[in-house]
């Protein structure tokens, strides 16, 4: 096979056009498919960021009130206690936003009261037995004792002072505190509160469009919430009871206010459905442009192929009647192949990397790692002596006789 | 001569199906995805109001306490109730209007219907002259409205359709929030992509349905509805918005000429300044007023993953071509024979050239037809994608138009340089050798 290579080489340099533009289409090939496999993987990564919470079990009800209704932490508590009544209940709450729901709430976190410029910027949790309700895990510390609860709506108007303590989580702990424990330190929220941290949750996602990075920096604060601050209802129930759940909650809640509108009721996975939907959308196409590119350029070689193999009949005649064996045609062709996909490869690869520095800039997206450049070549190569096999195949078939012919 | 060429290019289409299919489905797909893409980026990209955005500007202040205070930080989104009245009644633009967005359960009149919530604008009188917005029935209201607090709105033309059946709803009711409004106008359907004024609700959002003067909807305490963003002793709570130390409103103005944005540039410093002097602002003086489009590129309206797919489709495209290049090369060279013939028998080399490129053009046009069909394909799969500017992926004319040019304009410098190569082949050793 070796010593085909200088022959090869020399023919090559007789169609230097063709076989430059062969090596052209699969360096591009080879470029875009790295970056959109890589591209591919890094959102399905994404698909699988942990929220932190039960996932299975838990549902979601937003509702709106028509017009102004009297107290709102009575109605709260009737509403919750209704809930807590429905069989298959295990806990229900009013909470100010959910994992990878769309409606946030962020603040920046300080280390210290006067500290000018936050460390870090999270996403805040509010909501009776928040971390209960969601079933996020505890690493370290408690939640909080039912004597810590203020109502948000009296900290809004000033009526309460806000709440001391916070839960954090793992993540936002090792951002701010380093591997130290966090329990008993301090952070900094808003007009200066102090607050003291008391548990650490192993995850809880937060809500609203934030990168890999910061999703998982939340934290859990003491706080009541009503429907009437924009909170929805999240409750937790027994395994495999959710949709059940969801449905009489809804009614049970239009039975105590038939004037509420439900603007919203879903079960945990399809709120992370809706918010991931983007990225399974994109992964999708990317994964039909990756196909449909290889297909044609795998057509397209097989076009030259053909074209190469139709004018050499006459000197692949006479090397097989100078001796030559049909394998020895069939291994010129493929030789042929595979070192027009390598040059295809290593000038792909350098495309390759440089498109994804481009992509590193734009959208924040890691450097490609290393494993993709083998394994984007062994993908060319095949594909390569797959495309080039039925054309080197006819070559093969070439008689001895058509040396003698015209 | 014309006619001979597309019968000698059909025939020599004819002779070799499978390659010209080959050439003809690797345009198409090309075409396709390159279509399908950036008519996305294009609707998407596109002025909200050609020919008046040139004139209309968001002008930004810096009203914050120097908390997370760090040379170079950008500003407010939004603007504050106390900057943003100040600036309306200083009337120094052509026109100005300020506004938030809002939601409001509706019906009419009649108490046995069902209300449902709509989204609302709150804005002042200028909104409706300074976007141009395009009226069905009735007329906008006027200042005096805004400063009297009255109850009126004007309703979008859907929302006409849901509760007056398409019918001239002036001088009738609409309830918004339990409260009784006099509907003075109905607009036609308008709906500018992006939702430029008011990003907040979504880039790509629908038009509101009801529009109510911003005082009244701040006496009705009618929903509001955005992004709010505080600092200080600001909390959020709605009553306190007036004086809150939080932004949460949109200011717009209109300046006709280069020298009146100039001279308004100049009076916001003006205005910043006088602000700091009196303890208001304690940040070092920062105004901006970017025109329209600038706000919208500012903001990076046009998602991030739809410029992606922009580049991959024309990464795609380029792949296709070169396949087109190479397979046309030795299409053209296995016919060096008869080319050579024609040649010798007296043809110029550039009728000869001319023949070719006559074939490379009727692959490009059928490709750029067939790639029409798939961009058209592409586009209906867009539609049912789950975001929000899905729907708006529709073809029109000047993108129909590009598709074609687009595909046979590349198609015919594809056929370049194979058609230079093959009317090169030296017509006596080409004969010769057969």
């Amino acid at each position: 096979m070796l010593t085909d290579i200088f022959p090869i080489l020399s023919a090559l340099r007789r169609h230097r056009l063709t076989a430059s533009l062969v090596v052209l289409e699969i360096a591009l090939t080879c470029a875009i498919v790295c970056n959109a496999i890589f591209l591919i993987s890094d959102r399905l990564g994404q698909l699988s960021l942990p929220s932190g919470i039960d996932e299975q079990n838990v549902v979601h009800i937003a509702v709106s009130d028509i017009g102004k209704f009297g107290d709102a932490h009575a109605r709260t508590e009737t509403d919750l206690a209704a809930l807590r009544e429905i069989p298959g209940v295990v806990s229900a709450t009013i909470l100010n936003s959910v994992p990878f729901g769309p409606l946030s709430w962020n603040s920046g976190i300080r280390l210290t009261a006067t500290q000018k410029v936050s460390t870090v910027d999270s996403g805040n949790l509010y909501g009776e037995q928040a971390g209960e309700t969601l079933g996020t895990r505890l690493v370290a510390g408690r939640y909080f004792n039912p004597d810590e609860y203020v109502w948000l709506d009296d900290v809004i108007a000033h009526r309460s002072k806000q709440p001391g303590v916070v839960v954090i989580t793992q993540a936002l702990a090792h951002r701010v505190f380093g591997d130290g424990s966090a329990l008993g330190k301090s952070i900094y929220i808003g007009d200066a509160t102090e607050l003291r941290v008391v548990g650490v949750v192993e995850h809880l996602a937060r809500a609203g469009m934030h990168d890999r990075n910061g999703i998982d920096f939340s934290t859990l604060i003491p706080l009541r919430e009503t429907t009437a601050t924009n909170g929805s209802f999240v409750i937790r129930t027994q395994p495999g009871q959710a949709g059940q759940v969801l449905t009489r909650a809804v009614e049970k809640l239009k039975e105590i206010e038939p004037r509420r509108v439900v603007v919203e009721q879903d079960t945990y996975g399809e709120i992370r459905a809706k918010h991931f939907a983007g990225d399974r959308a994109m992964a999708g196409m990317l994964v039909g442009v990756c196909v449909i590119l290889l297909i044609v350029t795998a057509l397209g070689i097989v076009g030259l192929a053909s074209f190469w193999v139709g004018q050499r009949r006459r000197q692949i005649g006479v090397r097989r009647a100078l001796g030559a064996r049909r394998v020895d045609v069939l291994r010129y062709f493929q030789t042929e192949n595979f070192l027009l996909a390598s040059m295809g490869i290593v000038l792909g690869m350098v495309l390759a990397y440089g498109i994804n520095l481009v992509l590193m800039r734009e959208y924040e997206l890691p450097r490609l790692p290393f494993v993709y450049l083998p394994v984007g070549a062994a993908v060319l190569w095949a594909l390569g002596q797959v495309a080039v096999l039925a054309p080197a195949l006819r070559a093969a078939s070439v008689s001895p006789v058509v040396a003698t012919r015209g | 001569m014309f006619g001979y060429y597309v019968e000698l290019a059909l025939r020599s289409l004819k002779r070799s199906r499978a390659l010209t299919a080959l050439m003809i489905l690797a345009i198409a797909l090309g075409i396709g995805a390159c279509m399908t893409t950036l008519t996305v980026l294009h609707v998407l990209s596109g002025d909200p109001l050609p020919g008046r955005s040139g004139s209309l500007f968001y002008p930004q202040l810096d009203p914050r306490d120097m908390t997370d205070y760090e040379p170079g930080t950008d500003l407010p989104d939004q603007i504050t109730w106390v900057d943003g009245m100040n600036l309306l009644h200083s009337r120094r633009a052509d026109r100005q209007a300020l506004m938030v967005g809002g939601q409001v359960a509706t019906q009419t009149a009649d108490q046995r219907t069902d209300p449902f919530f709509t989204q609302a604008r709150y804005t002042t009188a200028d909104f409706f002259p300074m976007f141009d917005t395009p009226f069905r029935y009735g007329h906008a209201w006027s200042a005096t409205e805004d400063d009297a607090r009255s109850r009126v709105a004007v309703i979008s033309s859907e929302l006409n359709d849901r509760l007056f059946n398409g019918q001239d709803s002036t001088g009738r009711t609409v309830r918004a929030d339990g409260n009784d409004l006099r509907v003075i106008g109905v607009l036609r359907h308008w709906r500018p992509v992006p939702h430029f004024f008011d990003l907040n609700m979504g880039n790509y959002s629908g038009s509101e349905d009801i529009y109510v003067p911003l005082g009244t909807a701040r006496d009705l305490h009618l929903a509001r509805m955005g992004g709010i963003s505080c600092w200080g002793k600001g909390s959020g709570e709605e009553d306190k918005m007036e004086t809150a130390e939080c932004t949460w409103l949109q200011f717009w103005v209109q300046l006709d000429s280069p020298a009146k944005a100039t001279a308004y540039r100049d009076f916001l410093t003006h205005y910043a300044q006088e602000q700091k002097a009196a303890g208001r602002f304690q940040r070092p003086v920062s105004v901006r007023m970017l025109d329209l489009m600038g706000w919208m590129n500012d903001q990076q309206v046009v998602p991030g993953d739809v410029r992606l797919q922009a580049w991959l489709a024309l990464g795609f495209f380029a792949v296709c071509l070169i396949n087109t290049i190479g397979l046309m090369l030795a299409k053209f060279m296995r016919r060096s024979g008869e080319l050579s013939v024609r040649r010798a028998l007296g043809a110029s080399r550039g009728s000869v050239f001319m023949q070719l490129l006559m074939e490379a053009g009727m692959v490009g046009a059928v490709g750029g037809l067939a790639g029409l069909f798939l961009a058209w394909l592409g586009l209906w799969l867009v539609r049912l994608q789950p975001a929000m500017y899905a729907q708006l992926a529709h073809l029109d004319v000047p993108m129909l138009c590009l598709t074609i040019a687009l595909a046979i304009g590349a198609t015919l410098l594809a056929g370049v340089l194979p058609a230079w190569r093959a009317c090169h082949v030296a017509p006596a050793l080409q004969l010769k050798s057969q």
